[in-house]
């Protein structure tokens, strides 16, 4: 049995610990969000995070991340029923078209808000160019994370007296 | 409540009357060309009588909606065992069609067509809702199957709206005049003094309003009128047509809970992944699976069923893994060993297909006179001056969809019933496909449409759905079939390789003499094997309907061989017919020394109708449109290239090793033209700024035009600059995203798109933006560096 921590949960999978993480919350889990483009680690469609790093979890054997933390698009959202700030975005700037590469692009994109809620268009593209859209959504997607950094830190303005912490990918 | 994809419907919900559209479409299978998924079908609106249908729901004295619904489509895993489980019993009520009113207010409105990614699940029900006057926060789209009932879904030609604008518009004005006909007759007035606005029917003179709930019942009583009958609104007064509402579907994105056909989960259900022959037409002649058989959670390995040439839309043979899981299908295949049969002789000459001999077989023949498809006057006897004539020859490669999702379907066969959830372009050809394979009535097959991850024609055809099926019922459990990345790159339906010729001379500062020739293997090979040269549906994309003011032309084209799968792909001929055009007309430009939009405004000549049919090309096909309002007019054309040049200010001064290009193009009844801005310095190319202007009439939902024109802009990107698909000894040599790579982030120059304010008939949306793209990058390095590239991608001259 493999543990991990998924998306806050304790999960314990009965698994080949050779198989990529992918599939195991695709299939396993049932956790169809996160999607499979290539399988080699070319387009970021497979996207998620570990311990708050971004990967590419159709590489990433599962016994990797065993004890660790993983969170997929559907945990991406601070509370069940709220939007992350990349998801409003996103929403905000209609940017999917086919939708299929976007998990992979908000996960990716929360991962570098996390670091850095103002970044420069050429850090968006080293961050974000693992993330291949073929429908073309590249632009709204700059738009979308500059927008999403701004929301990120009025919320972490809004609540600095509390010792909280704000908003976290 | 915002529109969304809805849960399977519930019996409550459920219809007492239905408004049905019927047609008789199965896609031609043997049609060349965009038009083979473009059938234009008028609906037949017909009532089914209340009774009947209150007694099939158990409703009797509750049904209160005014036309049928239909099964929603599942949006969550759980729900897609509950449909699988309760479909037959579902098949019952599933009477009819496209408006459904509930006494809560709540209209369902049925999106009949395929999504993609081009926002048609927005669309289709907005034009509905605009026309029944419906507030659009309280309309919930539905999904439909696929059914020939709802006319053509064959989802291509990007023909949505501009074939049945006027018939969804009818479906919501029949739905609002019954409810203006059942306040009127509650008020004891006359309807042409009642009116509809926002969910409501207000009596003018008393300003008393009925909201749609309230009235859904009594107008379900009343006859349904004909929809020749029925009063259109005045463009001027639509509240949701032509503006952006909130796109449905949009937030099941973002939350990760859509479902694309890939996330189907069955109670059961085997995974499959499957070795296809590398040759097209090959044969399994052994395998051998022993290690295969070792691997954890593989179920099954059963070789498929032999399939003849010509290829079709079926499934090409193999052998498949069927596992628990994908990762053990895969990993199973991995263990496959499997020899081929190539000795059938075509399947031979397959075997020694090579893309680079190919190639200079069809740049040979184009520059040889060929078949006439066009003449004008006589370019035959004319003596050409050579220092004002330019002759070029342009080529294309081999291009793949390369949708972000690979394609996937899923199949139960039991009991000769059979049900599918697949990401397809055309339910219908599916439904009509499995029924022949199973040897079962269409009517015993279901056809769930998943949203797809991408398609851009691929889709359309239903080779996996077919796989899925034949595998379904050789293991008797549900089978999902899962391509890999590297078996969709190397087992496509590809836009065709292509040479074009064009030869003009200058005179002044236009052209005239003009001849040009094309040579491709023609889609229609894939059904016929002596299909040999262009249909006449694919000569009217972009070559033999050269809108030009020419006194002396000839259009010819050559018969070749074709060796691979070629299917539609966005725009289809257009690509290389625009690629070529745009590119010529640039070179005569600086052979004339004047700006390539002068040069296509001369060109184009005097304000026109012009009708291709009667300039020597009879067999012209207008993207399946006679109508008037769709005729080609070189006012619209100039108009495009003017607002482009207005807004991308493309004439003016760039600094050195910079340099603009345009071009333009007319497909799908849509006018394009489109300016992009480069940089070239020691032959490494980066592109600064691209603009698309596009008049496509009536602009529905303008952002999904605009996303549309986005998208096609970086797909030009790909295109021209670094994707190509190669063949040695009948094998595609690429396999992925490394080796057919897709234009990235940083490769996303400043966009900007300019949608032209207009009444006329809508054009098409998803394929016209892209034609015009690749000479205008092309264009604009020629005149950044003075390169000539007339042979793609970019990348075999510059760094990209
Ligand atoms: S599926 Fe993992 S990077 Fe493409
Ligand atoms: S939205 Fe379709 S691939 Fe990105």
């Amino acid at each position: 049995m493999l543990k991990l921590t998924l998306n806050g949960q304790k999960v314990a999978l009965d698994v080949d610990p050779n198989m990529p993480l992918l599939y195991a919350l695709r299939d396993i889990q049932q956790l169809t969000g996160t999607k499979f483009g290539c399988g080699a680690g070319l387009c970021g469609a497979c996207t998620v995070h570990l311990d708050g790093e971004s990967i590419r979890s159709c590489i990433t054997p599962i016994s990797v991340v065993e004890g660790k933390a993983v969170t997929t698009i559907e945990g991406l959202g601070v509370a069940s029923d709220e939007l992350h700030p990349v998801q409003q975005a996103w929403l905000e700037n209609s940017v999917p078209q086919c939708g299929y590469c976007q998990a992979g692009q908000m996960m990716s994109a929360a991962a570098l808000l996390a670091k850095n809620t103002n970044p420069s268009d050429e850090e968006i593209n080293n961050h974000m160019q693992g993330n291949i859209c073929r429908c073309g959504t590249y632009p709204r997607i700059k738009k979308a994370i500059k927008q999403a950094g701004v929301m990120i830190q009025d919320v972490n303005q809004a609540k600095p007296a509390t010792g909280k912490k704000g908003v976290q990918a | 409540m915002s529109p969304l994809i809805e849960q399977p419907a519930t019996k409550s919900l459920l219809a007492e009357t239905a408004l049905t559209e019927q047609l008789s479409t199965a896609p031609s299978a043997t049609t060349d060309g965009a038009n083979a998924t473009t059938d234009h079908i008028a609906p037949d609106i017909k009532k089914v009588t209340r009774r009947s249908l209150l007694q099939a729901l158990g409703l009797s004295g509750a049904g209160l909606v005014l036309f049928s619904p239909l099964h929603a489509m599942a949006q969550s895993p759980a729900s897609h065992n509950q449909i699988a489980q309760s479909s037959s019993a579902d098949q019952d009520f599933d009477l009819g069609v496209f408006v459904s009113i509930a006494k809560n207010d709540e209209v369902r409105i049925v999106n009949h067509r395929a999504e993609m990614g081009q926002g048609i699940m927005t669309s289709v029900p907005q034009i509905i809702a605009d026309e029944l006057g419906a507030s659009w926060p309280k309309v919930t789209v539905v999904q439909a199957q696929g059914d020939p009932k709802y006319g053509s879904q064959a989802t291509g030609g990007s023909a949505s709206i501009r074939q049945h604008f006027n018939d969804h518009r009818q479906m919501g004005a029949i739905a609002r005049t019954m409810l203006e006909q059942a306040a009127a007759s509650v008020w004891q007035v006359s309807v042409s003094d009642v009116s509809t606005k926002n969910h409501q029917v207000i009596h003018r003179k008393t300003q008393k309003a009925l909201s749609f709930g309230e009235l859904a019942e009594l107008a379900a009583q009343l006859p349904v009128p004909d929809k020749g009958a029925v009063a259109l609104k005045d463009p001027k007064d639509f509240t949701l047509i032509g503006r952006d509402v909130k796109l449905a579907g949009q937030e099941a994105i973002i939350k990760g809970e859509a479902v694309y056909a890939q996330d189907i989960q069955l109670p059961n259900m085997l995974i499959a992944s499957i070795e296809r022959p590398p040759v097209v037409g090959a044969k399994v002649k052994s395998f051998n699976a022993d290690a295969t058989k070792k691997v954890k959670g593989v179920i099954a390995v059963i070789p498929l069923k032999d399939r003849p040439l010509p290829v079709n839309v079926k499934p090409v043979s193999g052998v498949a893994v069927l596992a628990t899981n994908t990762w053990a299908a895969h990993e199973g295949r991995k263990q496959l060993t499997v020899e081929w049969d190539t000795s059938n002789a075509r399947v031979n000459q397959n075997a020694q297909h090579h893309t680079e001999q190919y190639l200079k077989e069809l740049v040979e023949k184009v520059n040889h006179k060929g078949r006439r498809v066009r003449t004008e006057g006589n370019t035959d006897s004319h003596v050409y001056n050579e220092a004002n004539t330019v002759e070029a020859t342009y080529t294309i490669p081999y291009h793949h969809h390369m949708s972000m999702e690979t394609p996937s379907a899923t199949a139960v066969v039991k009991d000769n019933v059979c049900t599918v959830w697949t990401g397809t372009q055309n339910p219908q050809w599916a439904k009509k496909l499995i029924a022949e394979e199973l040897g079962i009535d269409p009517q015993a097959v279901t056809v769930n449409m998943t949203l797809m991850g991408g398609a851009f024609g691929r889709k359309g055809k239903n080779d996996f759905t077919v796989e899925a099926v034949e595998l379904a019922k050789a293991v008797g459990r549900p089978v999902k079939v899962v391509w890999t990345r590297e078996d969709d790159v190397k087992h496509g339906f590809y836009h065709s390789i292509s040479a074009n010729y064009c030869k003009a001379e200058i005179n002044k500062d236009r052209a005239d003499h003009w001849v040009q020739r094309v040579a491709y293997p023609p889609i229609g090979a894939i059904f016929d094997l002596n299909a040999k040269s262009p249909s006449n549906s694919a000569l009217s994309l972009g070559f033999a309907d050269i809108p030009f003011e020419l006194e002396h032309l000839s259009c010819e084209t050559q018969d070749v061989e074709t060796h691979v799968r070629v299917g539609w792909f966005r725009a289809v001929a257009n690509i290389n017919n625009a690629f070529a055009l745009g590119s010529f007309v640039d070179e005569l430009a600086v052979k004339a020394k004047v700006p390539t939009h002068t040069m296509w405004l001369n060109l184009l000549g005097k304000d026109r109708i012009i009708n291709p049919a009667k300039e020597g090309f009879k067999e012209w096909d207008n993207y399946g449109h006679k109508k008037q309002e769709y005729a080609l007019d070189s006012r619209r054309m100039k108009k495009i290239i003017q607002l482009l040049m207005k807004q991308s200010k493309a004439d003016s001064p760039t600094a050195k090793n910079e340099g603009w290009g345009m071009s333009y193009a007319h497909s799908f009844n849509s006018y394009v033209a489109a300016a992009t801005k480069v940089r070239v310095v020691d032959d490494k190319l980066t592109v600064l700024e691209m603009h698309t202007a596009i008049d496509c009439g009536v602009a529905v939902t303008p952002d999904r035009v605009k996303s549309q024109m986005e998208g096609a802009m970086i797909m030009g990107l790909s295109t021209a600059l670094m994707s190509e698909i190669t063949v040695k000894d009948g094998v595609v040599e690429q396999s992925n995203f490394h080796d057919y790579p897709s234009a990235r982030i940083n490769q996303c120059p400043s966009l900007f798109v300019h949608i032209l304010d207009s009444d006329a008939a809508p054009g098409g949306v998803g394929e016209p933006g892209f034609p015009p793209i690749l000479p205008s990058i092309t264009n604009a390095i020629f005149h950044a560096s003075g390169k000539r590239i007339r042979n793609l991608p970019v990348n075999k001259v510059l760094s990209v």
